[in-house]
This record gives C-alpha cells, sequence and structure tokens, in this order.
C-alpha cells in the first residue's frame, strides 16, 4: 500500500532542475472552406438585394432628409415615453400579480389568474380600442371625488398607457412568477428562521435574486414593446409611425418615410440591448465567481485571437 | 425551571406519510442535545418543528415556555399571524445543511441583514455585531467575500454568524457537516464546540458520533419516526441498549 504510494510521483518535484520549459503548441488550425463558400453566397444576395433597392421607386435623398424632422422627433420622443411609461405600469403590475398568483390566499390568487388570463388572452390591438372607447359603456366617469366625461379623460395617451400597459403587465407577471419559483426554497427558509416576516422575504431575499432569471425576458419585453407601441395609432396617439405616415401621405414619400421610422426603431432597440446587457451584468453579481467580459473587452479579446492566428499560419 | 424545548407527543405527517409518530422529550437550558438516528427516522423533521418551519399535526411543542406556532385560550388553539411565527423564530437560531446563505449578499451582508430587517438596528450597530461575529468564526478576513467565493466551510461558518447575531437563546443545527468535504468539517465542529462552552443551547441532528460524544449532554436516537433510546451520549453510544441502536452505531462507528 505504502509503496504504491510512494511510486506517485510528487509533482513539486517533476520539472527537474535545469530542464527546458515545454514548447506551446503552435498548430495549423483546421480550415474551415464551408464559411468561406456560404459568406460568398450572403455577400451576393446582399448585394442583388442592395441592387433591387437602389433600383427600385425609391428617393434615397429624403431618408436623410427626414430623419431628424422636428415632427418625427416629436414622435420620436412619444414612442419612448409612452413605451417607457407602459413598460413600468407592466413592470409594476407584474410583480404585484405574480405574488398575487403565488399567494395562499384563494381570493387574490383567482384574480390575479383571471387577470392574466384576460388580458394575455386577447390582442393588445383590441385592448387598445375597447380602452380608447370605453366611453360607449361608461360615459361618464365617476370616482365620488372626480366627475367628468369619458371622452374628456380618455386621452390618447391614456388609452395607450393602459392598453400597452396592463396588457404587458399579464406578460411580466408570468415572467416574475418563474423568477419567484426560480429561488431556491432553502433561502426562503433561511430567511424565515431568522424572524424575517413573508414580506420582507420577498423583498430582501426572494426578488433580488429571482431578477437574474427575470431580467433577460424583461429586456425582450421591453424591445418588444418599443415596437408594439406602433400600434398606438389606432387610439390617435401621435408616435414615430404615426409622424412617419403623415409625412408620407402628405408627399408621398411612403417608402421613404417608412424607413425614416425602420431606422429610429433599430436604434432605440439597439441601445436599450446595450443597457440590457449592463442591467444582467449587474444582477449576476453574486451569482458568478468573476463578472463576463463586457462586449468592448470581448472585442479586444477577440481582436488578439485573431491577430496570433495569423501569426501562427 | 422551563425546559428549552419541550415536545409532548408531537406528530407530523404529510399526507399519508407519518413521519413523526409521537416524540416526548425535553432539552434543558444550556443543553447540547444530539438527535441521530438513520435518513428518514423524521429528526430533521423534528428540529424544523421546532421552529415552525413544518407544521405538526398533533401534540404540543413549546420553546421557553410559549407554544410554537399556536396560541391556546382555554382549551382551543388558535394559529399565530404571519408576523407572529416570525417573533418567535427571532430568538430561534438555525444552521442548514446547505448554509442557504443568501448568494447576492457579502458574508457581512448576511450577517447584518436579520438584525437590520428584523430588529430595526442600526447599520452601525449590525456591522460592529457582524464584525466581531465573523471574527469569532475565524472569518475576519472574508466579511467582503460573496458565498460563491467562499469554501463550504467558510460558507457554514458565515451562517453559524449569522444566525448568531440575532442573539439567539436556541440554536438548531440540521446535519451541519453533512454537505462538507471531509477536512472541511473540523473547522465547523470547533466553532460549535466553542458555542456550546460559551453556554448556548443547542440542538443538534448529526452523524459526527465523535462531536456527540464529546460536546454533547444528552443524545436521543430515532428510528421510524419514534424516540428508540435516549440518555447520556457516553451511555448510548457506548451501552446501546435497543437492537436497533446497535444495529445502527455498528454501521457509523
Amino acid at each position: 500500500m505504502t509503496d504504491k504510494l510512494d511510486k506517485v510521483p510528487d509533482p513539486a518535484d517533476t520539472p527537474p532542475a535545469g530542464a527546458v520549459p515545454p514548447e506551446a503548441i503552435r498548430a495549423i488550425p483546421v480550415r474551415h472552406y464551408g464559411r468561406w463558400i456560404s459568406a460568398v453566397v450572403v455577400i451576393a444576395l446582399v448585394v442583388a438585394l442592395g441592387f433591387a433597392f437602389a433600383q427600385g421607386n425609391v428617393r434615397w435623398a429624403t431618408v436623410p432628409e427626414k430623419l431628424f424632422e422636428p415632427s418625427i422627433l416629436e414622435g420620436l420622443a412619444n414612442t419612448v415615453w409612452i413605451s417607457v411609461a407602459s413598460m413600468a405600469l407592466g413592470l409594476v403590475l407584474g410583480v404585484v400579480f405574480a405574488v398575487m398568483r403565488l399567494s395562499k390566499n384563494p381570493v387574490t390568487s383567482t384574480i390575479a389568474w383571471f387577470y392574466i388570463w384576460f388580458f394575455r388572452g386577447t390582442p393588445v390591438y383590441v385592448q387598445l380600442l375597447i380602452w380608447f372607447n370605453l366611453a360607449l359603456i361608461f360615459p361618464i366617469l365617476n370616482l365620488g371625488f372626480y366627475k367628468d366625461e369619458m371622452t374628456q379623460v380618455m386621452t390618447p395617451f391614456l388609452a395607450a398607457l393602459l392598453g400597452l400597459g396592463l396588457n404587458e403587465g399579464a406578460y411580466m407577471a408570468e415572467i416574475v412568477r418563474a423568477g419567484i419559483q426560480s429561488v431556491d426554497e432553502g433561502q426562503t427558509e433561511a430567511s424565515h428562521a431568522l424572524g424575517m416576516t413573508q414580506t420582507q422575504t420577498m423583498r430582501r431575499v426572494v426578488l433580488p435574486q429571482a431578477m437574474r432569471v427575470i431580467v433577460p425576458p424583461t429586456g425582450n419585453e421591453f424591445i418588444n414593446m418599443l415596437k408594439t407601441s406602433s400600434l398606438v395609432v389606432a387610439v390617435q396617439y401621435f408616435d414615430l409611425l404615426r409622424a412617419a405616415q403623415d409625412i408620407a401621405a402628405t408627399s408621398f414619400a411612403v417608402m421613404e418615410m417608412f424607413f425614416v421610422a425602420s431606422i429610429w426603431y433599430l436604434a432605440l432597440t439597439s441601445i436599450f440591448s446595450v443597457g440590457q446587457y449592463y442591467l444582467e451584468r449587474h444582477y449576476a453579481r453574486g451569482a458568478l465567481r468573476s463578472l463576463p467580459p463586457t462586449p468592448w473587452q470581448k472585442v479586444k479579446a477577440n481582436l488578439s485571437r485573431f491577430s496570433t492566428r495569423k501569426a501562427v499560419a | 425551571m422551563t425546559a428549552m424545548v419541550k415536545a409532548e407527543g408531537v406528530h407530523k405527517s404529510y399526507g399519508a406519510a407519518h413521519i413523526l409518530k409521537g416524540i416526548d422529550l425535553e432539552v434543558a437550558p444550556r443543553e447540547v442535545f444530539c438527535l441521530i438516528g438513520p435518513s428518514g427516522s423524521g429528526k430533521s423533521t423534528f428540529l424544523r418543528c421546532i421552529n415552525h418551519l413544518e407544521k405538526i399535526n398533533a401534540g404540543r411543542l413549546y420553546v421557553d415556555g410559549d407554544l410554537v406556532g399556536y396560541r391556546q385560550k382555554g382549551d382551543k388553539l388558535y394559529e399565530l399571524k404571519d408576523s407572529e411565527v416570525a417573533a418567535q423564530r427571532r430568538d430561534i437560531g438555525m444552521v442548514f445543511q446547505r448554509f442557504n446563505l443568501f448568494p447576492h449578499m457579502t458574508a457581512i451582508e448576511n450577517v447584518m441583514e436579520a438584525p437590520v430587517m428584523v430588529k430595526g438596528e442600526s447599520k452601525a450597530v449590525a456591522r460592529e455585531r457582524a464584525i466581531r461575529l465573523l471574527d469569532r468564526v475565524g472569518l475576519g478576513d472574508k466579511g467582503g467575500n460573496y458565498p460563491s467565493q467562499l469554501s463550504g466551510g467558510q460558507q457554514q461558518r458565515v451562517a453559524i454568524a449569522r444566525a448568531l447575531a440575532m442573539e439567539p437563546k436556541l440554536m438548531l443545527f440540521d446535519e451541519p457537516t453533512s454537505a462538507l468535504d471531509p477536512e472541511l468539517v473540523g473547522d465547523v465542529l470547533d466553532v460549535m464546540r466553542d458555542l456550546a462552552e460559551s453556554g448556548m443551547t443547542m440542538v443538534v441532528v448529526t452523524h459526527e458520533m465523535g462531536f456527540a460524544r464529546e460536546v454533547g449532554d444528552s443524545l436521543v436516537f430515532m428510528d421510524g419516526g419514534v424516540v428508540v433510546e435516549s440518555g447520556h451520549p457516553r451511555d448510548v453510544l457506548g451501552n446501546p441498549q435497543h437492537d436497533r441502536t446497535k444495529a445502527f452505531l455498528s454501521k457509523v462507528l
């Protein structure tokens, strides 16, 4: 037994004194011919598509001209505003209804179930129209301390906010619920054992950990919201798409204005994607031993890898 | 002197599974009380009943003279509200097999959390005590680390410090060393031994027979949801009377 153990080489001893360090491997990397061929095919297709667009009935000069048109910028600001406001409403409702849904109280969990069932089960476009036409059912809004004609109260902004926000709340409730359920039960037990109440446990222990699971799909939801907000044209809200359509209707630059709108939507979603990345990094603290690299660090790492490959070949 | 823990005919079942079949025992103040037994014997379940993480189905369970989880008026029992149960648990510390540290907080934040949130202590006061407690468990320099950056043994010692931060009168240990690599067990047992010497009342579910023999004042062997044998650890471990105790000990010793 001891003999056997003695024969195991002690790693501290292995490189005998004076030995040359091992030579690093410098091999020729595997050639990926398929990648080169597919790249050529894709480039050819893109060129053909670009050619078609260039030949089409599009006055390209109009696009940059109209990109910073005051009405376009106003619509853009309104799109950002309604998206952020609706998302904020959706987040709050989502957390509230997720907690209600998981509650032991049968009344609250049933209410939450119905809310999610209705607002997730009907198209958001229909919901927007229902809010906008609410005056057909409640001609007068009477809250006791406040009374007015419903048509006065239900402005395009309010209809858009309620339509988008309540719909989003139903989706967010399911996302938050999944997040809450992903947190280990031992966490709740440890928190309870320390004398923390259900509410304290939810707020201090469960939700912060659920955020890791909640943030990525919420980023998706927000990017979706930026685009879905274009439906608010249906309730007369002056958003980016409406601004573009208004110009298109008078200047006959139909395609051009859609391109203008698309450029702005792409810009918005790109900016928020970057923000989402850093938010995810923030909530990963404690869960990972070291945080993942930022995009800039990744670019640098890739560049240095590329240069070593060239050096080898 | 009132017993720190008193169980009278405690029963617990999950649906059809009858886990505890009438447990009677008493833990005196300042006593180190060890629970041993094969897995599935109900020892962990019983421990979790003491701080009402599990509701008992029959019998009575008292901690320091107070009924756990209920209020008795005449011959009627009233369930306590969530906040009242939480208040009862303040004085009972618990250490889990899998540590259950809060992974999104550093070691020191873990220890500070309950005093600040539950007792409304100022952060400065809580921080000072947390530093002292981490020092006591030998982790004075690890306060800024997240649990994922600590070894299992270190995490468990932070968990002990976290429970002690509430200045409990009773500490429950649920197999505190079972999830640890063998070479890390000693550090955790040292902390527990130190705690026992300071006079803390401890109920310990464990497979560490050496610890039970050296540190324990009483020992109970459970099997199949009942107490099979109890007494001083030296007697039960050295001279078991029941066949089931003998069979169990012959496997683990």
